[in-house]
């Protein structure tokens, strides 16, 4: 019983710290950007396209195809996300570009199924499937894998964001930025960085979960579907939070999978962010923002 | 007349010869998109080959097949439209849907219309709806399912099942019909583990199996998910053996889940691997033409198509309720009719009848270990 409840944990932690991914990217976007990105899971699902187009048309080694579609993702996902969309549509406010997310997460998915077909395809795992057993408990090395890559992005975006002068700036940028502006910090720069950066985290994210979901137009529906939610449970405000909310979230479904019932394993989760909704509205770990008139 | 305008004058003639010329409308409803696309894409793969070569060959009493494409996006609320979309267009007859969900929710529309419709769908109970219009093209689970549990019986000696099934018509159908079966072996079931549709993460449920610690574990699911499924248990360590239907050994399962389908066992009632040289002349064929193997949804619906055009040549005429009388205890074998590729017997409900195999999943491929008889023989 203890060894199942462990191995559930385990396991929920690595799903959930790829939720975890996709949810900074959203909580990142929006501090700077005033940005609420719906097409977040296509934006997980397509990068492990451009790894399958590099290996299976243009022949490479699974490594090289992995650094191509990471920068290919960084390239489509950040920049020309930020200058072809955002940019010329922020001005009209939050609800036109939120409702052009949601087409654009429409037009990658049906390109996809355009381009690659409706089937799934197996994707590479980054590690052997093997297990290791301690304290009676077997742990998918897969999952320790993925759970330990989770934790060392996120760490190193700690230290990026609070430790260099990039990431101070670009929290300015999140605070105030008027304030940074006057103070000297290139604020479409800090802005810009915060797209690039949320298209490494979802070309990360992407790596880690489609061996596991295999590689299919439509992983992008559920995906962005729990990085919604886990960054509002967590506080849509703080990058610390959107962890939180991730790590959270996976080991919720599990549980619920298991000891409740696998076709309410999505209520479950909803309920949970109903209730955040009511009682703490900031998230577990999001400040309370006021709004003035 | 000057001869420009004869010519101008049979040269229209021959344009409107042409226009009129004579098609035997066939309408493919079935998943093209959606939770199970691989089967539905499979199937209507199948359907195109069948009628490329009958066109090439004149079509049916010389008249072209006219195909037309219908996608029920593996939803039954899309289905019922695209069907009476189909229906609309007075197809002859209707190949699909491949979900037994979606073959519930339009047999009725298509019995009303009269229109043959050779499914896909293995849910146990279609057949046993009435429709004299209804006709499988691969075995109910009530076939099946006995099969299986004799082999776990007698060839895995196993008193212990642990079952994983979807939780659709498909999976509930297939999951009654094997708990009555494993039961009436005194086999007992330590667990019953229900998944969802397309579900993507599968180590909750390959924890419940593990726990079960039973001597078999049975999948039944559709392609993609079982693929998964069998990903997340070499993940986790669970060694099985795995035992499932069609689905878990079929190319498409193997082709996702890698080496971790390695040892997979069962029963399969339609491959594209059966040791026939019919069927091993379709694989060529298929994989010619679309660059991909067939699993068995392709030979249903190769050989659906076929039946047809076979009682179609055989009533000499295009009639629907003829078609659909004559197809009743028909039997159409190799000899009659090489499209059939295997001899296919149909009973009074639809119901199919042929030889299946048991199957192993040895490095990366599916070996046939043993050839199973008609139930009517």
């Amino acid at each position: 019983m203890l060894a199942d409840i462990l191995q559930l944990f385990i396991a929920g932690l690595a799903t959930g710290g790829i939720y975890a991914l996709a949810a900074i990217g959203f909580t990142l976007l929006w501090q700077t950007s005033q940005t609420i990105n719906f097409a977040q899971g296509e934006f997980v699902m397509l990068p492990a396209f451009f790894v399958l187009i590099g290996m299976g048309f243009f022949g490479l080694p699974f490594w090289a195809a992995v650094l191509v579609g990471a920068a290919v993702s960084i390239v489509v996902l950040g920049l020309m996300f930020k200058k072809l969309m955002v940019d010329p549509m922020l001005h009209h406010g939050v609800l036109p570009l939120v409702i052009a997310t949601i087409g654009l997460a429409i037009l990658m998915k049906e390109a996809v199924r355009e381009f690659y077909g409706a089937d799934a395809w197996p994707f590479p795992p980054l590690a052997a499937a093997t297990n290791v057993t301690v304290f009676g408990a077997a742990f998918a090395v897969q999952s320790l894998v993925v759970l330990g890559i989770s934790i060392a992005a996120v760490i190193a975006l700690q230290l990026f964001l609070n430790r260099t002068r990039t990431g101070r700036c670009m929290q300015a940028t999140a605070q105030n930025p008027t304030v940074a502006r006057l103070l000297g910090v290139p604020v479409e720069r800090m802005i810009l960085y915060t797209f690039l950066i949320n298209a490494a985290l979802v070309a990360l994210a992407s790596l880690l979960i489609t061996p596991i979901y295999l590689a299919k137009f439509t992983n992008g529906e559920l995906l962005g579907l729990y990085a919604f939610i886990a960054a509002i449970i967590g506080g849509f405000n703080q990058v610390r939070g959107a962890i939180a909310g991730g790590l959270l979230l996976g080991v919720l479904d599990n549980f619920t999978a298991v000891y409740i019932s696998t076709q309410y394993r999505l209520v479950v989760p909803l309920l949970f962010l109903i209730v955040i909704i009511l009682f703490r509205p900031q998230g577990l770990l999001g400040r309370v923002e006021e709004r003035t008139v | 007349m000057r001869p420009s305008k004869l010519v101008l004058a049979l040269a229209t003639l021959l344009l409107m010869a042409g226009v009129a010329e004579a098609q035997v409308k066939f309408a493919y409803v079935g998943e093209i998109s959606g939770s199970i696309a691989v089967s539905g894409g499979n199937f209507r793969d199948g359907v195109i080959l069948a009628v490329e070569e009958l066109n090439a060959r004149g079509g049916i009493l010389k008249q072209k097949i006219e195909l037309t494409l219908y996608d029920t996006q593996t939803n039954p609320g899309v289905a019922r439209a695209q069907m009476q979309k189909a229906i609309d267009g007075d197809p002859y007859v209707v190949l699909g849907p491949i979900f037994s969900g979606n073959v519930k929710v339009t047999m009725q529309m298509l019995q009303q219309a009269e229109i043959p419709h050779f499914i896909g769908g293995e849910a146990a109970e279609l057949t046993s709806l009435g429709d004299p219009y209804l006709f499988r093209t691969s075995f109910g689970q009530q076939i099946g399912m006995p099969k299986i549990a004799n082999f776990i019986r007698d060839e895995l000696k196993a008193k212990t099942v642990a079952l994983i099934w979807v939780n659709n018509d498909f999976g509930k159908g297939g999951r009654d019909r094997l708990i009555k079966e494993l039961t009436a072996r005194d086999i007992k079931l330590t667990a019953d583990v229900s998944s969802e549709s397309g579900q993507v993460d599968f180590a909750a449920d390959v924890v419940k199996l593990k726990a079960a610690n039973a001597d078999v574990v049975f999948v039944y699911s559709n392609e993609e998910e079982c693929a998964r499924i069998m990903r997340e248990a070499k993940k986790q360590g669970l060694k099985g053996p795995f035992v499932g239907d069609t689905t878990l050994l079929s190319q498409k399962t193997i082709e996702l889940a890698g080496d971790a389908a390695d040892g997979v066992m069962g029963h399969v009632g339609l491959t594209a691997d059966a040791p026939l040289k019919e069927v091993e002349d379709f694989k060529g064929k298929f994989l010619k033409r679309f660059n991909y193997a067939p699993d068995h949804n392709g030979l249903k619906g190769y050989s659906g198509v076929y039946a047809v055009k076979y009682v179609t040549e055989k009533l000499g005429k295009l009639d629907r309720k003829g078609l659909a009388a004559m197809m009743h205890g028909l039997t159409i074998t190799p000899k009659d009719e090489p499209g059939i590729l295997i001899e296919t017997s149909w009973d009074n409900n639809g119901e199919i009848d042929r030889i299946s195999f048991l199957a192993e999943v040895v490095g990366g491929k599916q070996k046939i270990t043993k050839i199973l008889p008609k139930i009517g023989k």
